[in-house]
């Protein structure tokens, strides 16, 4: 894997020294093609080393498949609102591609690379479902991964989308049609530096993937071509021949350089550009979690102050409603600070999130920059030493 | 480098400036150029070079630079590095020089796969000597022209035709002074086509551009008109490197003669035809001459107005295919039906060749397209990064994107140039591939050279048995038979003639062998020399260049070499 445990502020990473310091660190390994058919599907074993006291013992082995770590993605991003969660691969579309071998060790590193990060941010890497995920059996996790997934949602869940829908329909009934936003003119920036920074990203990991495709096809070209002049010299005599043949050799050599550094220029380069814009997206849900935090916090707070021109007038009156009426409100003062609460828990986290991200991205950018400068180079390299090469062998037959 | 480094998101500029060019040392100009053992291999690419002129050269034309004495004053004096270069960056030098001539950044100069010519005003091409002297001739057409057809026009307004201007230039005592033009159609072209044709049986005549009739009118006017134009330059270049053919009065007076075309035209096929319609009731009831002519049988049959004559050998063609007997004479030279054979099988493989190289050619211009677009796709994330940047990491990040976006522009345009002299290089397979069109020719005048043989021989025996029977039939009548005996002078006058003739015919066909025979040897010559500097060229470029694109992304590597150390 090409992101080892990265030493960032405030994580707690020493494989170097596992007593003293506290450490958590994950290998998703060996992908297994398991099942049948349609029903077939990759198993990956992933193997935790950690001193963590929760944890049981030194070293687990576990057996997980992709769904368990979208479980685990959910889990994390119902519980810990604010923290951008590292984003997962995508699931793949295209049914033949599922299980070619480039794809899969594709996924395998993603999947590393996710829970990893997890493994070494501070706050997410206490989480219970974290450990739940590095350590549970396989039967515990597939109860807990069905009764997520699929379209029996949790009934809390329901209730919320229950909810969301009443508030938009009594919105408009009320006629406040414009959701509620915060006036925050540096949060306005960033959600538009981010909704930006998505496309331009996608565009040039459009254009990093075409140039992937161009060195395969700029392979095969050079490996006819040397066919062809294999071919031409085995028509002619003598020094020409032998000229063809040596021509078509290189450009089959060639050829093969030109695909081997088509395979790392996916890996490292494209690669690590896909899962940028996958942390954008994620960034995006993070938005959007703030803004129903918000919106939530915003209607409380209206609710409340009806319940208080309410109690007024009920004391007002001598209602024996009254007690009800401050138990009602007790009870909203409450949820109306706890929703504050977790407004400002969001924002909070959010601010030290995007400095992290900014940091993390520019050191994985860095990398991917820095491999794909090497591969180029060495490519072009070896290129160039291939052809001068050939050219004392050119003399040669010209000269005899 | 050379070049200024780029300023904030300018592309960067790759050329030499023209002082720097021309700064470059003029040298002892190497005097043995043809000996490869004393020239380093920067002297063989520069030979190499000069088949880059878009005029390429008729691929059986020595690769011969012009002495300096006899250099084109057109021309700036040819630059050469100086052989004594310490170093193997030699190859680095060419590329840049290679700027100068073509200038990468037309894009509308790089059509597809229509491999050269692309400035011709500009071009410092150095042209080829032919093999049998040191002078020098180029072909520049231009100008075209629209004009009237002034001559019994059916139709008021008459019909409009376009000339072209055809400039030669030549050191050569041959021809009267040393740049002379003159304007000419199309339909002079055909003209002079075929009468060499007839003129130079045997030998690896260039074929003649193509009449394109449909895509004269499919296309638009002036792509259609550029590529004439191109193709008529090529051809006529191509002719004057032949060393026979440049030799040609035919030639000449195309060249030099102002105003109509002094050479007979040919009758297209249908009045062709018409002629000999007429003749052959005649020739059939013996009013005219019902014999070939020896003169006649120095033209093939198939191009004449002799029917009669036609239909005789394709008699005898038949003979020789589904006929019992063997013909009276066959092609017996065991070599060249051997070397027949391998012109066959070198057209396969030379097509196949030019069909990857041109597919090669291809992919190396996406590789610098789509570099191109990656770079730019950076360029613009640098610009936002840096307009939005509310922390310094963004800034660290953007700067790193701007090396990375710069290094890939400039790889790209590496790329794209290395293409376009890619394109120049192999373009000598597809040089080579259009000479297969004239050996076919060559060789088709050999055979049609010996069917005339065949049928004259056919004929003459048939006509001595039927001598024979006169005779006997008449010697059993005394006294004679007097009209028999005028029958049988009659058929010795023809037997005397078609005797000539068929001397004349067998004449005819050796020297049309002997033709075939030392084109033959002319290609073994230089199709290895053109072919090994064909792939030289194209190795020495892509040194060239590949040196360039690598250093070019070490020095990104060096410059984001800090995060080196988080990975793998």
């Amino acid at each position: 894997m090409i992101i080892a445990q990265r030493s960032l502020s405030g994580s707690s990473q020493s494989p170097r020294s596992p007593s003293s310091q506290p450490f958590l660190s994950v290998s998703v390994t060996d992908p297994v093609k398991l099942g049948n058919g349609v029903q077939a599907y990759i198993s990956y074993r992933v193997i935790t080393k950690t001193n963590f006291p929760e944890y049981q013992g030194p070293e687990k082995i576990v057996i997980r498949r992709y769904s368990d770590f979208v479980w685990l993605r959910d889990r994390l991003f119902e519980k810990y609102k604010g923290i951008f969660i590292p984003p997962l691969p995508e699931k793949s579309a295209v049914e033949k591609f599922r299980f070619s071998a480039e794809f899969i060790e594709m996924r395998r590193q993603a999947l590393d690379v996710f829970v990893n990060r997890i493994a070494s941010h501070n706050e997410l890497q206490q989480s219970d479902d974290l450990r739940t995920f590095l350590q549970a059996d396989e039967e515990t996790m597939e109860r807990l991964r069905s009764q997520e997934t699929g379209i029996f949602k949790k009934p809390a869940d329901l209730m919320q989308m229950f909810k969301d829908v009443q508030t938009k329909v009594s919105d408009v009934v009320l006629g406040k049609e414009k959701p509620v936003e915060e006036s925050n003119p540096e949060y306005e920036k960033l959600k538009h530096y981010i909704f930006e920074l998505e496309n331009h990203l996608a565009e040039a990991q459009k254009h990093a993937y075409r140039l992937v495709k161009r060195h395969r096809e700029l392979g095969q070209s050079l490996s006819d071509f040397g066919k062809a002049a294999k071919l031409l010299g085995a028509c002619e005599e003598q020094a020409l021949g032998k000229a063809f043949s040596e021509l078509g050799a290189k450009s089959e050599t060639l050829s093969v350089k030109l695909q081997r550094e088509a395979h790392q220029l996916l890996m490292n380069f494209e690669e690590p550009l896909k899962d940028y814009v996958r942390a954008v997206q994620s960034i995006k849900a993070t938005i959007g979690e703030r803004a129903n935090a918000f919106r939530q916090q915003c209607e409380l707070a209206e609710t409340i102050k009806l319940k208080e021109i309410n109690l007024d007038k009920l004391m007002l009156t001598r209602s024996d409603r009254v007690g009800e009426a401050e138990h009602e409100y007790k009870e909203l003062k409450a949820e109306s600070e706890e929703a504050t609460r977790r407004f400002e828990t969001i924002v909070r986290l959010m601010n030290e999130e995007i400095v992290r991200f900014q940091e993390q991205k520019t050191q994985d950018m860095g990398i991917a920059f820095h491999e794909f400068a090497k591969g180029q180079a060495r490519l072009a390299n070896s290129t160039a030493d291939a052809w001068r090469s050939l050219l004392p062998k050119l003399e040669a037959c010209s000269s005899a | 480098m050379m070049g200024s480094e780029n300023q904030g998101f300018q592309e960067a500029h790759l050329f030499a400036s023209r002082e720097e060019m021309e700064n470059l040392v003029l040298d002892e100009p190497l005097s043995n150029l043809n000996d490869h053992q004393n020239s380093n291999s920067y002297s063989s690419y520069r030979s190499a070079i000069s088949s880059l002129s878009n005029t390429t050269h008729h691929p059986m034309s020595l690769p011969i630079l012009a002495t300096p004495a006899d250099s084109d004053p057109l021309l700036s004096p040819p630059l050469y590095l100086n052989p004594n270069a310490p170093d193997n960056n030699s190859y680095i030098e060419p590329p840049s020089y290679a700027d100068v001539i073509f200038s990468p950044f037309d894009e509308n100069s790089f059509n597809g796969l229509e491999s050269t010519s692309q400035n011709p005003e500009s071009s410092l091409a150095l042209s080829r000597s032919p093999s049998s002297s040191t002078y020098y001739i180029k072909i520049t057409v231009s100008n075209p022209q629209k004009e009237q057809d002034t001559t019994n026009s059916l139709v008021p307004g008459g019909n409009t035709y376009y000339t072209y201007l055809i400039t030669t230039r030549t050191n050569s005592p041959e021809f009267g002074s040393s740049e002379f033009s003159v304007r000419r159609r199309f339909r002079d072209v055909v003209t002079l086509s075929d009468r060499l044709a007839e003129a130079y049986r045997g030998y690896f005549i260039p074929p003649r551009p193509d009449k394109n009739v449909v895509e004269s009118q499919v296309m638009q006017k002036q792509e259609f008109m550029e590529q004439r134009r191109i193709a008529l330059e090529k051809y006529l270049q191509r002719l004057v490197e032949h060393p026979v053919i440049r030799l040609s009065d035919e030639l000449k007076v195309f060249l030099q003669v102002e105003g109509r075309l002094p050479l007979p035209t040919s009758t297209d096929v249908a009045s062709r035809m018409l002629d000999g319609a007429v003749k052959l009731p005649k020739q059939l009831f013996g009013e005219s001459t019902a014999v070939v002519e020896p003169h006649e049988v120095l033209l093939p049959a198939k191009g004449g107005t002799d029917l009669l004559r036609l239909f005789k050998e394709l008699r005898q063609s038949v003979a020789n295919d589904w006929g019992g007997s063997k013909p009276p004479v066959v092609e017996e030279d065991k070599v060249f039906m051997e070397k027949k054979e391998w012109i066959h099988d070198l057209e396969q493989q030379l097509s196949n060749a030019s069909q990857q190289a041109e597919a090669l050619v291809k992919a190396q211009q996406d590789m610098g397209e789509t570099m191109g677009e990656l770079g730019l796709a950076f360029i613009k994330l640098t610009k936002f990064e840096n307009e939005e940047a509310m922390f310094n990491s963004q800034r660290v990040r953007a700067a790193d994107m701007k090396c990375l976006a710069t290094a890939a522009v400039k790889a790209s345009r590496f790329y794209r140039e290395l293409n376009s002299q890619t394109v120049k290089h192999l373009d000598t397979l597809h040089e080579y591939l259009g000479l297969m069109l004239a050996v076919h020719g060559a060789f088709s005048d050999r055979s049609s050279a010996l069917l005339t043989v065949q049928t004259l021989l056919s004929e003459l025996s048939t006509l001595h048995s039927r001598a024979e029977k006169l005779e006997a039939a008449s010697s059993k009548i005394f006294g004679g038979d007097k009209s028999r005996i005028r029958k049988i002078e009659e058929l010795k006058d023809t037997i005397r003639v078609t005797e000539d003739a068929k001397n004349v015919a067998i004449r005819e066909y050796e020297r049309i062998k002997e033709n075939n025979r030392c084109e033959l040897e002319r290609l073994d010559n230089e199709r290895c020399a053109d072919f090994l500097n064909m792939m030289k060229g194209f190795v020495v470029n892509q040194v060239g260049y590949f040196e360039k694109i690598s250093n070019v992304w070490a020095k990104v590597a060096e410059e984001t070499s800090g995060y080196a150390k988080y990975s793998f």
